[in-house]
């Protein structure tokens, strides 16, 4: 909000105290959300509201928590990415396939775990880059291009599976791969792996989109493409960038769902695209790019992910779950049309002009 | 229609007052729109001609006082309601689907119907009767994006003639046309003028809006300052009434030597990429730092072109260009703004600036660089900057974190020069720094150049106004057809400017 300290409008800040509040309403409606979703809940049922809920259903928010953080730098820079559910699908394969080890020349090498875990991480930016270059260089729409690689994706991941999923992904101690279960099942001070990752993950992108010159880049190029490149911003770099974090980010997924599930299927992640998009839009991010804000996609990850959960707790058909949570999506919408419709033009009103 | 008919009043604005909570945007405004006759509204940006548009096209209602209507008060409650009326208007930016055909686009909305659905050939009938009777060779059928702005505009009018628009608005109807394609639109004007239709017109560009019409009303801080015929008035008079008393054009700052040549330009061409003809022809220009150079030049003289290319925007289709003696052959607009060499872009809303951010953040998008350590930026290194362009460029903002829709036109153009300023350039390049904004505003970004250029900051900006050339600028370059025609000394009569230009002096005198 614009400070009115300096500001010669006098009169207008009579009324601020009631703008404000409404203001507030709207700009922390994710939060407010979550607050009514919890308090709801748990009157419903004593199951709820207890820590190893909480953690429970944190640990179901972590896997498109971290499809959403992705998704933000994507969405803002004006974007969308319909791909990161397949790609999620598509790297536990990959992790998958190189579990059961890799036949080179006869020889067959059982890479440790971690080095299954970068090179799933690497495959997944990979295939974000394939995204990001047929966006930014062969100006292919965001939606057909990503459309596109889901599709490819997915059809990759059925391909290298055969249709069928890796069970066996334990390892064995002679072969020196075990501990792919860790991300999934460990604690590490009560807390869930997965959910840990997804607030390193969170408070790493907090960081870049808040104080570094690629979040400052990623806003402006978002905002105005144009602008930004005439102000000399690589809007090019930048574009290519958050496709590959996107694909990075579902791949991190894609490895923590693998690992809860103790299995990596080729139709993992199915819609898990659309989930991220809806805690975005949820969180307050314009879809139009330049707007948004990580702790805003957080909170929406929360809504939907304790709302779901929820419901599923209270024992409400999976049917209306699905009803409940598309009411909330196009509510979300709604509240940021009402938001960005207010913004200029509020302030215009009390503009002097020169 | 007899000339008693002919001069009466049609419609009249009876103290119009309108607020917008303490803004008074309107304090009481008189004025007449005369029977086939064109008034012209004068007035700087935030005067209250777009506040008195809107009241008058029923897009909004007067806080107090009234409009009379052929002799009787009307209420508009919607801009339907006043083209019901006969009162139409014809925004700046054109409210055509460019998708859909002429046809189409004259009926949208209010499509003939017959028995089977949509009327077309009578819809074809009357459309083509239009352009007809406005002497414009467009087909119906054509589809809107196939034509040149100046025949799309036409088109608007078209669609507002076939309503039996008895008062036409028109906003800043020229700012996007050629000059011969402002000739076409004041033919037509003068052509319904003389049919009974009465013209509100609206422009920048005083000298084009003299031209055209029969009543000039001027608007200072909401209020009425003058109004009076055509006849009784000129250029001066008009400026003196839109900005009071004090008005500067400014001159060239002096006192100092010239640096030596910092920006030099040998034989840059540009090509139009659709029509493979060359937009900059073989053009040679050399800046020296603390210079002020101004291109002069029409629309489509190659301005623009020039000023991109050499910013690093589009590609020289040959010759070069040297920043203090090495070559920018390849470098990015990035590279080009690290080695001292900046634009401010004509289109300030379209590529100056980011409106999802602050005033702040737009300040300091072309500087980042200089307030990051350790890969983080600093806030209080950037609140710093920040500050310090406000108060160098002279920004009424509330400060570095408010809206940059919160500003007027002149205060964001202010913002675009300040984050170009903030990188610490050698050569600036201003495409048209003035567009859109008013006068108060246009005289201190000239004065802050002026500063900056006795600095040793070498720029170069274009204008499509003849008075502006004569402001600043050490030297006058006249643009036409891609090359240079003419150099000029800041001393040079306008009318030797308009002349190199292409501008037919002739012009003038064919209108008295």
């Amino acid at each position: 909000m614009t400070n009115m300290q300096n500001s010669k409008a006098g009169p207008v800040s009579g009324g601020l105290g009631n703008i404000e509040i409404g203001r507030l309403l709207l700009e922390g409606r994710a939060f407010f959300a979550l607050i009514v979703i919890i308090a709801v809940f748990s009157a419903l049922s004593p199951n709820y509201f207890s820590l190893g809920n909480f953690l429970t259903m944190a640990s179901h928010v972590a896997i498109f928590g971290i499809l959403a953080v992705g998704m933000l730098l994507v969405i803002l820079n004006g974007g969308i990415d319909l791909s990161v559910g397949s790609t999620l699908g598509l790297c536990g394969v990959v992790a998958g396939f190189l579990m059961q080890g890799v036949s080179l020349g006869g020889y067959t090498f059982y890479p440790p775990v971690w080095v299954v875990a970068v090179l799933t991480c690497a495959f997944g930016a990979l295939v974000g880059l394939v995204n990001g270059v047929l966006v930014a260089r062969f100006k292919v729409p965001a939606f057909v291009a990503t459309l596109g690689v889901m599709y490819v994706a997915r059809g990759a991941a059925l391909l290298i599976t055969n249709g069928l999923t890796y069970n066996n992904l334990g390892g064995q101690p002679a072969l020196g791969n075990t501990g792919f279960d860790w991300l999934g099942f460990n604690h590490l001070f009560g807390v869930p792996i997965g959910v840990l990752v997804l607030l390193v993950i969170a408070l790493i992108a907090n960081l870049a989109l808040a104080r570094t010159a690629f979040g400052r880049w990623l806003y402006a190029s978002g905002g105005n493409e144009r602008a930004a490149e005439l102000a000399g911003v690589p809007v090019k770099r930048v574009q290519i960038s958050v496709y590959a974090l996107s694909g990075l980010c579902a791949a991190i997924a894609g490895l923590i769902l693998s690992s809860q599930l103790t299995s990596a299927g080729p139709t993992a992640g199915l819609s898990y695209e659309l989930t991220a998009i809806a805690a975005v839009v949820i969180g307050g991010a314009a879809l139009t790019g330049g707007r948004g804000t990580l702790r805003g996609t957080m909170l929406g990850a929360f809504v939907i992910g304790f709302l779901s959960d929820g419901l599923v707790i209270v024992g409400i058909s999976s049917y209306w779950q699905t009803v409940f949570t598309g009411a909330v999506i196009v509510l979300a919408v709604l509240l940021n049309a009402v938001q960005y419709k207010k913004r200029p033009k509020a302030p215009a009103k009390t503009a002097i002009p020169a | 229609m007899s000339d008693a008919t002919a001069d009466s009043v049609v419609l009249e604005a009876r103290d119009i007052v309108k607020t917008y909570g303490a803004t008074r945007a309107l304090k009481g405004v008189n004025f007449a729109i005369h029977r086939g006759k064109v008034t012209t509204l004068f007035g700087e940006n935030g005067a209250g001609k777009s506040t008195l548009m809107k009241i008058l096209s029923g897009v909004t209602t007067p806080t107090s006082g009234e409009i009379v209507l052929d002799g009787a008060p009307v209420v508009f409650s919607s801009t339907v309601d006043a083209r019901d009326r006969g009162v139409s208007i014809i925004h700046q930016e054109l409210s055509l689907a460019p998708n859909m055909s002429v046809r189409d686009n004259i009926f949208l909305g209010r499509e003939i119907r017959n028995a089977t659905g949509v009327d077309y050939a009578e819809e074809t009938r009357q459309t083509a009767a239009l352009m007809r009777e406005l002497e414009e060779e467009i087909d119906p059928s054509t589809l809107v994006e196939e034509l040149r702005l100046g025949q799309q505009q036409i088109v608007e009018i078209a669609r507002a003639l076939s309503v039996n628009a008895r008062i036409l608005i028109m906003d800043e109807p020229t700012s996007a046309l050629s000059a011969s394609e402002v000739e076409v639109l004041f033919k037509v004007i003068r052509d319904l003028t003389s049919r009974g239709v009465s013209i509100v017109y609206i422009s920048h560009h005083l000298e084009e809006a003299l031209q055209i019409t029969d009543y000039a009303v001027v608007l200072r801080d909401g209020a009425m300052t003058a109004n009076a015929e055509r006849s009784e008035i000129d250029l001066e008079w008009i400026v003196r009434h839109m900005v009071g008393d004090h008005y500067d054009r400014g001159s060239p700052p002096g006192g100092y030597e010239f640096g030596d040549v910092v920006l030099s330009v040998s034989g840059a061409c540009v090509e139009d990429k659709n029509k493979g003809a060359l937009l900059v022809d073989n053009l040679s220009l050399d800046v020296r730092a603390g210079e002020i150079v101004c291109i002069y030049g029409l629309m489509g003289a190659g301005r623009t072109e020039l000023l991109e290319a050499v910013a690093g925007r589009v590609k020289l289709a040959g010759g070069d260009v040297k920043l203090e003696g090495r070559s920018l052959d390849g470098l990015s607009i990035a590279a080009r703004i690290e080695r001292g060499l900046v634009l401010v872009p004509e289109d300030r809303q379209r590529d100056g600036l980011v409106q999802t951010m602050s005033v702040g953040e737009n300040l300091t998008l072309a500087s980042i660089g200089s307030f990051v350590r350790r890969m983080l930026t600093q806030p209080a290194r950037e609140k710093q900057i920040v500050q310090d362009q406000i108060r160098d460029v002279h920004i009424k903002t509330a400060g570095g974190r408010a809206a940059i829709g919160s500003l007027s036109g002149g205060n964001q153009q202010k913002v675009v020069i300040g984050k170009m300023l903030a990188t610490g350039p050698r050569v600036i390049l201003l495409d048209e720094p003035s567009r859109g904004i008013d006068i108060g505003a246009k005289a201190e970004v000239f004065r802050l150049l002026g500063e900056k250029a006795s600095q040793g900051l070498a720029v170069v900006y274009s204008t499509s106004e003849v008075q502006e050339c004569l402001s600043i600028a050490h030297r006058i370059i006249v643009m036409s057809k891609g090359r240079i025609s003419a150099e000029f000394g800041p001393d040079v009569p306008k009318e030797d400017i308009m002349a190199a230009s292409g501008e037919a002096v002739a012009h003038d005198a064919a209108i008295h």
